[in-house]
């Protein structure tokens, strides 16, 4: 900001404004997509405490909550966290190699690109684990 | 000849309230930068138009403007790939506007004067510093910066807090912090850290897709996100930092 | 010489947990989600009684599966309780106190309620 003196002779800078920022460009749309699948995150935490607390309340409450889970607003609901979890996954792999320092493969150095699909690997093979768990699981 | 219509954000500080747009009808050929048209304007069209430029050869860093919503440098973005247009052309976001396209560059000045952007000697090396290829590596594409304040531009939260050291900044912090022959990591720290340090940075990552010279300064900040944990995990059992030059 | 006044920031901490919450969503998410939401309620691709009283409490006996609820839960909710309050700031919206308190206090309120509810399960 200029100084009073400034003011006459330079006259006023102009500062802009920042209101609505997030929509004038599509890359800060898509960072925003990005930010709010914490909301879908935060609800499935909720949903998991739920089912906690009900398992530790006793049968009739977990069944109360295996109810609700079954119900097609629940159905739907998991749906779009799925969604967004997804949604979550991929960009947040993509962003990760900003986070880390530079790799060397055998003197090359290695691309940001490798690194987020290695990310996206270890994912399928978590989701892979989880399932070979369930079914294992199975009664 | 094609023409192409030109819309520049028109400001003068003492005549204007708030800016206003002006649009100019443009001559060009396919050689012809954004630059090139702006002093097409200003040469032929209207004299009180005023920029930035140097070296039309995106090497010195002063020509940055938004470009259609985009901050580029206009002396390498060409009139030919905006066709038809209009092309709308405005001063760099996230900086006040003195005069038409050009920006109040203080802030950033002062920050860079205060984050100790030169080699600080750890230990003597008796005689030359090697450094080898890989070394070198480690810090060359954040030395490649030209101070063209694209990043700062495309940084929001640069725009929502100009304490923000900024995108720049922090890829100069970490040239140096990277640069085997410096010792002033732990000096440095201190700037890491700070709220308006790598903190205030949420990995948009804008501001490596607009870098000209391909500095990633978002992966300089968010790398140095993790160092920053592991230096303030490690604060209690580290002795005080000093790195004072 | 012009010098920065630096405020220090208390966000390391934050931002660890926003980490390895954000990495544990990604890598466990989707798959969480479908089991529990989709797969088991619906029945089909995983049997429906997966899920049932017993089997759900023998799984539950298990520490490292507690452990590992406890993990889900209370990491999911401090990396959304960061990203929720940076997308307030984002936003315009004020971030002092209340923001502070509604985000991370609700975290730190999940984790608490979820530690007491897994320990009493385990009992």
């Amino acid at each position: 900001m200029t100084s009073g003196a400034d003011e006459t002779r330079q006259g006023h800078r102009y500062v802009r404004s920042m209101a609505g920022w997030w929509h004038r460009n599509p890359v800060y749309f898509w960072y925003m997509v990005r930010e709010v699948t914490a909301v879908g995150v935060a609800v499935y935490a909720l949903v998991l405490l739920a089912g906690v607390v009900s398992l530790a309340l006793g049968e009739a409450s977990w069944n109360r909550w295996l109810a609700a889970m079954r119900s097609p607003a629940s159905i739907a609901l998991h749906v779009l966290l799925l969604a967004g979890m997804v949604c979550h996954a991929w960009s947040w792999f993509a962003i990760m190699p900003k986070t880390m320092p530079m790799l060397f493969v055998g003197g090359k150095r290695v691309a940001a690109s490798t690194i987020t699909r290695a990310g996206y690997a270890a994912a399928v093979a978590a989701a892979a684990l989880l399932v070979a768990l369930a079914w294992w699981l199975r009664p | 000849m094609r023409q192409i219509e030109i819309q520049c954000l028109r400001y003068h500080p003492v005549a204007d309230q708030a800016p206003r747009w002006q649009t100019y009808e443009v001559p060009f050929t396919d050689d012809m930068s954004v630059l090139q048209g702006l002093q097409h304007i200003k040469d032929q069209l209207d004299g009180s138009l005023t920029f930035r430029w140097s070296c039309r050869m995106a090497i010195c860093g002063s020509c940055g403007m938004m470009v259609n919503g985009e901050p580029k440098l206009s002396c390498e973005t060409f009139l030919r790939d905006l066709f038809p247009g209009p092309v709308r052309v405005e001063a760099l976001n996230h900086f006040p506007i003195v005069r038409d396209l050009v920006i109040d560059q203080s802030d950033f000045l002062r920050k860079l004067e205060s984050v100790k952007p030169y080699l600080i000697p750890g230990k003597d090396p008796e005689g030359t510093f090697l450094q080898t290829p890989q070394q070198m590596e480690q810090y060359y594409q954040y030395s490649k910066c030209i101070n063209c304040l694209l990043c700062y531009a495309a940084c929001p939260q640069y725009g929502l807090d100009p304490e923000f050291i900024g995108p720049g900044l922090m890829a100069l912090i970490h040239r140096y912090n990277a640069d085997s022959r410096d010792g002033g990591r732990a000096g440095r720290m201190e700037l890491i850290n700070a709220e308006q340090g790598v903190w205030t940075c949420t990995a948009v990552g804008y501001c490596s897709d607009v870098c000209p010279k391909h500095v990633d300064p978002a992966n300089a900040v968010n790398q140095n996100k993790v160092n920053g944990a592991i230096a303030w995990l490690a604060g209690p059992f580290r002795p005080k930092a000093s790195g004072k030059p | 010489m012009t010098t920065l006044r630096l405020r220090p920031s208390r966000a390391p901490l934050l931002w660890l947990l926003f980490g390895a919450g954000g990495m544990l969503a990604a890598l466990v998410g989707p798959m969480l989600v479908f089991i529990t939401g989709i797969a088991v309620p619906l029945g089909w691709p995983l049997p429906a009684d997966l899920l049932s009283y017993p089997r759900a409490m023998s799984f539950a006996q298990n520490w490292v599966a507690r452990a590992f609820l406890l993990a889900v839960i209370a990491l999911f909710a401090w990396h959304a309780a960061h990203r929720i309050f940076h997308v307030l700031h984002d936003l315009g919206w004020p971030t002092g106190r209340l923001a502070v308190l509604a985000c991370y206090g609700t975290a730190a309120l999940v984790t608490v309620v979820a530690l007491v509810a897994l320990v009493a399960v385990g009992a």
